[in-house]
């Protein structure tokens, strides 16, 4: 069994008027069956609405299902007594940097998930040391967030969940606030981790980029996992990507016209080196034979 | 009809050890109806440079003129200024405030002191612009999605009638479809409307897509100003400065440097596959 | 426009001050005061200058920083120097109209000054040299004991230290949203009184809503994090008393029973 199991998930958010009938049910998660095996990256995609970041909610413990099961490591996200163990295993990080970072300094925000599960002081900075060297921010611990870039506060962010010794880290849209180069820090960071560490990562995004590297990419609307499969698997149908309101990188929008053109290429071309090397023969070739 | 900044510079804690360029003689001149792409990483003076073209920053030294006007001028209208040149912030949702969408649009020809009839019927065309009907004027603003609250908030600088529209990374924060929609709307805006528009933007594709021309900025100086297509010759030097060229430029270098023959600036997915179709004849 | 307030006026620099716990610094400032106000004679304030003197010198921070501190309460000094140079009743030295000026009236002036000026400079000192953290730390253990009495202390304790924290990208947001309004042709600078309280609401209701949103995110991060009240919960950086700490509240004590003794002298 997996470290994350989703069985029959459905949530939904209930407005209440105001002499609390319900007014209005909105459904974001329909049906979710998922299971994820520990110390894989697994990318979850879908525009925004598609229920991605309920569900990241849902592996937190922040939402409990309305219907289904969600078992965390085994334990139900439903039952109470296990909720603070629920948290620790699996971490979450947020989409906006600057709300989620709590301390006045660097080093005392790692601090704080360890202080909240009352470890003794002396293996609190032994965390905090190990989870800033891991995502590189030591030179950073003493500084005010304030005067981070947003990348940074994100690995500020990672690290303080790190701390935690989670087995796993949700993160819910981490770069959507970010500029590239901040988007590639913590991509890169979140890639680290998960093969140094054998953490098991759950990204959750609308970058197609940033799930290129993924062992899995699992693709929601409306509620309900529409695509599942390696990133090959799901790049190689770049109709129905675009059906969903998603994009491919250009690289493999380019293999994918030259490709209905009829020129021999693979299905499914993720980088510039495949492409080019697929490319670069077959065009010699050509450019040869109508030479002679 | 042009935006011409001469020398312009500004130093951000001047006279104090903090003492910061921000903008160091930077010179150009944007004619009527261009539509302009500004580029720089973080902190490179792109969002110190927008706030200056409608006059919420002031210049420490050089000069800003809009239509052959120095702003800077004893008495200049900057009122007027901010009605001519419309600026839209990053994230500009977080402005909104009124209790429903049609208000909140009326709030800046409202401030214009122009009569009610003449209010309404500019926010009607407003709203009307960015694609949002008479079904979403007594809503409040607050209970749109994302992308649909943006609008409203850009129909609320349109509402002001400005010749120039500045926005600033309109689409941060937004899913690809969000993204598709807004910068469609711009570039309708663009076409139809003869907006002259200044997008600041990190995305290269975006860019190389939508933009006449491309003004890139780097620790406050103008570094390159030129078409797309020119500007991303030099993705060596884009690199150096944090930046990168849409990721066809890379695969054309490439394919250049192992002796195929495709032209050099080529900058999206079509036109790429459409040299590379003509390469081997079909 | 707002970006210049600055928050605490914590000056970095290494000293037997900064070193101390937070709680003795605490409460040596309230001993100060209190000793400001058991002073009644030239030679209990004189006693006070000479103890403030050393400990300014003790911490190392330049002097004028500790004047700043006095701008803020300028009209105030003014105000209470003359009403009690007015009106005090007593040997009247000179008079014009009903304005007279007493012997009496000179003297409690000018106590009166030194007495808030001591004051101000004295937490001046205590600001100057603990970090704002330190000061919610040292305020969180140091009245500990309210808990038993039913006051939240820890949650109050991290109150301030959000504040802390968010106060300045509250003050980032707000001088956007301003500028985000001004572009809409908003203007914050010119009208009277009511027209001016008006024009702030397009930037204050934005203000509230963007706080409201981050208090709702945040809220939601400290939960995943394991936040659950102070119950059970460890510190990284605990508070303890050094041998620093203990000669400080003897110093203290010893300096206090002084100027008492100052009453009795005089």
């Amino acid at each position: 069994m997996g470290i994350i199991k989703a069985v029959n998930l459905i949530f939904d958010y209930i407005k209440r008027d105001e002499e609390e009938q319900i007014e209005e049910v909105d459904r974001a998660i329909d049906g979710l069956n998922l299971d994820i095996q520990e110390g894989s990256f697994v990318a979850i995609l879908g525009h925004n609405g598609s229920g991605k970041s309920t569900f990241a909610k849902q592996v937190n413990g922040l939402l409990i299902p309305t219907e289904g099961t969600v078992l965390i490591s085994g334990m139900d996200t439903r039952d109470e007594n296990h909720i603070w163990d629920v948290r620790r295993t699996a971490g979450m990080v947020f989409q906006n940097p600057d709300n989620q970072i709590i301390g006045n300094v660097v080093e005392e925000d790692v601090g704080f998930g360890p202080e909240n599960m009352g470890v003794p002081t002396e293996e609190i900075w032994k965390r905090v040391d190990e989870s800033l060297e891991a995502v590189g921010m030591t030179a950073y611990r003493l500084k005010s967030p304030g005067k981070l870039s947003g990348g940074q506060k994100q690995r500020v962010a990672i690290a303080g969940v790190m701390a935690m010794k989670p087995k796993c880290i949700i993160l819910d849209e981490p770069t959507a606030m970010l500029d590239p180069n901040g988007r590639k820090e913590v991509i890169r960071t979140v890639q680290e981790l998960n093969r140094r560490e054998h953490i098991t990562v759950l990204l959750i995004t609308h970058y197609m980029e940033e799930v290129v590297g993924a062992d899995r990419v699992v693709v929601m609307d409306e509620g309900k996992m529409v695509m599942d499969g390696t990133p090959r698997e799901i790049f190689s149908r770049v109709k129905e990507l675009k059906e969903y309101r998603l994009d491919v990188p250009q690289v493999t929008e380019l293999a994918f016209e030259l490709r209905q053109a009829g020129l021999p290429l693979s299905k499914g071309i993720l980088t510039m080196y495949e492409l080019l090397g697929e490319l670069v023969p077959y065009l010699k070739e050509q450019i040869r034979s109508q030479g002679e | 009809m042009s935006i011409r900044a001469v020398n312009l510079t500004h130093i951000y804690g001047q006279g104090t050890a903090f003492e910061q360029y921000a903008l160091k003689n930077v010179n150009f001149e944007i004619q009527d109806g261009e539509f302009i792409g500004l580029i720089g990483h973080t902190g490179s003076g792109k969002s110190t440079l927008i706030q200056h073209l409608n006059g919420l920053l002031k210049a420490t030294s050089g000069e800003l003129y809009y239509n052959g006007e120095n702003i800077y001028a004893h008495g200049y209208d900057m009122k007027g200024l901010r009605s001519k040149v419309g600026l839209v912030f990053q994230y500009p949702e977080h402005q909104l405030f009124e209790a429903d969408v049609f208000s909140d649009v009326c709030f800046g020809p409202k401030n214009l002191n122009l009569s009610q009839g003449e209010i309404e019927s500019r926010a009607k065309e407003a709203l009307n612009l960015v694609g949002l009907d008479e079904s979403f004027y007594k809503q409040s603003p607050f209970e749109l999605s994302g992308g649909q609250k943006r609008r409203v908030a850009i129909a609320g600088v349109l509402a002001m009638k400005p010749d120039v529209l500045i926005l600033d990374e309109p689409t941060a924060g937004l899913d690809p479809k969000g993204r598709d929609e807004i910068l469609g709307q711009i570039e309708k805006l663009h076409r139809e409307q003869g907006l002259t528009i200044i997008l600041v933007s990190h995305s290269m594709e975006d860019m190389a897509r939508y933009a006449d021309r491309l003004i890139v900025m780097n620790k406050g100086e103008k570094m390159f100003d030129d078409t797309p297509r020119n500007v991303f010759r030099h993705y060596k030097e884009l690199e150096a400065m944090g930046l990168a060229a849409p990721q066809i430029t890379y695969i054309v270098q490439a394919l250049r440097k192992e002796g195929i023959p495709v032209e050099e600036d080529l900058i999206t997915v079509e036109e790429a596959r459409d040299a590379i179709l003509r390469l081997i004849g079909k | 426009m707002l970006r210049e307030i600055t928050l605490g006026q914590y000056y970095p620099v290494d000293s037997v001050l900064h070193r101390m716990d937070p709680r003795t610094k605490l409460l040596g400032t309230l001993l100060f005061i209190i000793s400001l106000f058991c002073a009644n004679s030239w030679l209990g304030y004189l006693t006070a200058a000479v103890f403030l003197a050393i400990t300014i010198r003790l911490s190392r921070v330049p002097f004028r920083f500790m004047v700043r501190g006095l701008k803020a309460i300028l009209i105030l000094l003014l105000i209470s120097v003359s009403f009690n140079l007015f009106l005090t009743s007593g040997e009247v030295v000179w008079q014009l109209g009903i304005l007279k000026i007493t012997r009496e009236g000179i003297r409690t002036a000018i106590f009166m000054a030194l007495r808030l000026i001591f004051l101000v400079i004295g937490s001046s000192v205590m600001t100057l040299t603990t970090t704002p953290n330190e000061l919610t730390d040292g305020l969180e253990k140091g009245l500990g004991f309210l808990n038993k009495v039913g006051v939240p202390v820890h949650e109050v304790a991290m109150m301030m230290s959000i504040a802390l924290r968010f106060i300045p990208i509250l003050i980032e947001e707000a001088d956007k949203i301003m500028k985000a309004q001004m572009a809409r042709g908003a203007d914050f600078e010119s009208g009277n009184l009511i027209q001016r309280a008006k024009s702030m609401v397009p930037l204050l209701v934005p203000l509230f809503i963007s706080a409201f949103r981050r208090a709702t995110d945040l809220a939601m991060a400290m939960e995943a994090r394991c936040y659950h009240g102070g119950e059970g919960r460890t510190k990284m950086k605990p508070l303890c008393y050094r041998k620093r700490d203990r000669i400080a509240q003897v110093i203290l004590t010893g300096y206090l029973c002084l100027i008492i003794g100052t009453r009795f002298i005089a």
